[in-house]
């Protein structure tokens, strides 16, 4: 039987959500090859996270469980994954593309001398020269392309996803599964690179992941100060700030704010993009967002073929006369909701 | 004893023109003739650290390039900066190298200099952004590593270093031992630039041209070179835009503005 797996995240804040997303693909991809789907979970105190991925559609969880890997060990983990599916020896892996995910993915790639597609916005499997491949696309050069990656030859096909790409699909708690605990000795001794403590951050404003709505800004927003009146107006929509990459390196926005392929891929209500052009690397975090508003000076701006509304303008004349109409509707909104209260 | 640091850095097309690279139509292969190339940046934040720890300990700092011939240009712009000595692997036998053979290779010309404490990589290129090859380099050569590191004290005594790198909602602490393969942020620091003391001093510094045999004869099988070593394959290029049917509202500002709100509201979008 063909096997695909998907490596679960599991943090002392329990699973990541973008393994259960790819529990989802991976349950899809395995209609098609006829294949079953397993997981493998890493860590301390895993009981609980594996029955989780079984209601998620794992039909296996192997388990190496040792106070040793509570935390994540850039040292260990990968040795333990790779001989790990050196016996399941699956046709596919797929590893969630967290910041973690994407130190441990190409160390286990090169301990199994197989190929990894960075960052994938969509898999499927086609038969190419009368062979199932996993056909892995990726945005490429910045901007106007798409790329198909295969890996002809070599087993297993890895491949990473940035969380938010794919749709988690439904837990069913009728789902069954076995759990397969393994025993790894984990010899202390040669532990070269030690993680020692995690130190939690405050993140600045709330997460993007559970935003309704993002203002995003690109490099033609020019200045800090031009972010400062993007805040503002997420204020004022209950919103979220954000931009893209070139803004992230100027230092007007948080890396942790950064919205692209490489960056966090949203689907908010409502994504306001203003003073991007554009390029595929930054569309293709946000096209799943249900209203996308495009605002640019430049008419013939990429960002007008993705978006459902879009303004030519000088987005500094623009944005305040917005908030100055958001405020005015939310201040008579509460006066008719002041009045609904008094009857 | 210095220590003894690799930068590996790259040249990478400038995201500046990245709207200029099109599609050859035909044989589905990328045009990128004429396109202004620049040191990739997270390499130069890699180099700084290299320098700085130079700068208080004392330290012989390489830097290190897979590429074509014109990727002289960025050793020569390190070496100006303040690296000590240039390497270009370069041969025909390395192009068409994925993620993989690009870290089997520069593993190879790292084990043909030997005798290094650390090595640091930028942790992705603007490129192809898959931050794969610092992991990869360090399983080649057999050493730990640290990705997305926004912090590092080297503690020459003791020869380790202790880290801080990133995670979505804080970072984790690391102390790994040298050598080891360490990849920076770009927020790590702000580089230097090269000074025309430098420049002049660049001049009289040694760059080594390395190709296939410099890899073998430090171990490395010839077939898990270039794109024969490559597992992965871009099978199709296409270009494609999800395209919704865009609605355009024009007017003077505030009238756009009462309109953006109206269309919002009938979309339920706010």
């Amino acid at each position: 039987m063909k096997e695909i797996v998907v490596w679960a995240e599991h943090r002392q804040t329990g699973l990541m959500s973008v393994s259960l997303e790819l529990l989802s693909k991976a349950t899809e991809l395995a209609h098609q090859i006829d294949a079953t789907v397993s997981a493998v979970l890493i860590g301390y105190k895993c009981d609980a996270p594996a029955e989780e991925l079984i209601r998620y559609g794992a039909s296996r969880v192997f388990v190496v469980d040792d106070p040793q890997l509570d935390l994540y060990q850039s040292d260990l983990y990968p040795g333990i994954l790779a001989r790990v599916l050196d016996e399941i020896s699956p046709e596919i892996v797929l590893i969630g593309g967290t910041f973690i995910g994407m130190d441990l993915a190409p160390r286990v790639a090169a301990k199994l001398k197989t190929g990894l597609t960075a960052h994938c916005v969509n898999l499927y499997i086609e038969k190419i020269e009368g062979k199932d491949q996993l056909v892995q696309v990726v945005p490429g050069w910045g901007g106007n392309m798409f790329l198909k990656i295969i890996c002809p030859d070599h087993r297993p096909q890895m491949a990473t996803v940035r969380p938010g790409v794919m749709d988690k699909g439904a837990a069913d708690p009728c789902r069954s599964g076995i759990v397969i605990p393994l025993k790894y000795e984990i010899p202390d001794h040669d532990i070269r690179a030690r993680t020692l403590e995690f130190i939690a951050e405050e993140p600045h404003g709330r997460s993007l992941d559970d935003a309704g709505i993002i203002v995003s800004g690109g490099f033609g927003v020019g200045s800090r100060e031009g972010f400062e009146l993007l805040e503002e107006l997420a204020r004022v929509m209950h919103g979220e700030a954000a931009g893209t990459r070139p803004a992230c390196d100027q230092g007007w926005i948080p890396e942790s704010r950064m919205i692209g392929q490489s960056g966090k891929t949203v689907r908010p209500r409502l994504f306001l993009s203003i003073g991007a052009s554009g390029a595929v690397h930054y569309t293709t975090g946000f096209l799943k967002s249900k209203v996308i508003v495009g605002i640019d000076k430049n008419p013939k701006a990429p960002i007008f073929g993705v978006a459902d509304l879009g303004i030519v303008g000088d987005f500094r004349k623009i944005i305040p006369c917005l908030i100055e109409e958001l405020k005015e509707m939310q201040h008579q909104s509460e006066q008719k909701g002041g009045d609904q209260c008094s009857n | 004893m210095p220590l003894s640091i690799i930068v590996c850095i790259k040249q990478v097309p400038d995201p500046e023109s990245f709207d200029k690279i099109t599609l050859d139509p035909v044989y589905k292969t990328v045009r990128r003739s004429g396109i202004p190339v620049i040191t990739n940046p997270a390499d130069r934040h890699a180099l700084e650290e290299a320098l700085r720890i130079k700068d208080e300990t004392g330290a012989f700092v390489t830097v290190i390039t897979m590429g074509p011939p014109q990727a002289r240009k960025s050793l020569e712009e390190a070496l100006a900066t303040g690296a000590d000595r240039g390497v270009i692997l370069c041969d025909q036998a390395f192009a068409g190298a994925d993620t993989l053979s690009t870290a089997c290779t520069l593993a190879g010309g790292i084990r043909f200099l030997g005798g290094y404490d650390l090595i640091l990589c930028g942790n992705e290129t603007v490129d192809g952004a898959t931050g794969q090859v610092p992991a990869q380099l360090a399983e080649f050569l057999d050493l730990p590593h640290v990705t997305y590191v926004r912090k590092i004290d080297v503690i020459g005594k003791e020869r380790k270093a202790v880290v801080e790198r990133i995670l979505e909602n804080g970072y984790l602490r690391v102390e790994v031992k040298l050598p080891a393969v360490i990849a920076v942020l770009k927020g790590i620091n702000r580089y230097r630039l090269p000074t025309v003391m430098g420049i002049m001093e660049a001049a009289t510094k040694e760059i080594l041209d390395l190709g296939c045999p410099a890899c073998e004869s430090a171990g490395v099988d010839p077939g898990m070179m270039g794109l024969r070593g490559s597992p992965t394959r871009v099978a199709d290029v296409f270009e494609s835009r999800e395209s919704r049917s865009v609605e355009m509202i024009s007017g003077e500002p505030r009238e756009i503005a009462k309109r953006l709100v109206r269309r919002l509201h009938q979309m339920e979008a706010i």
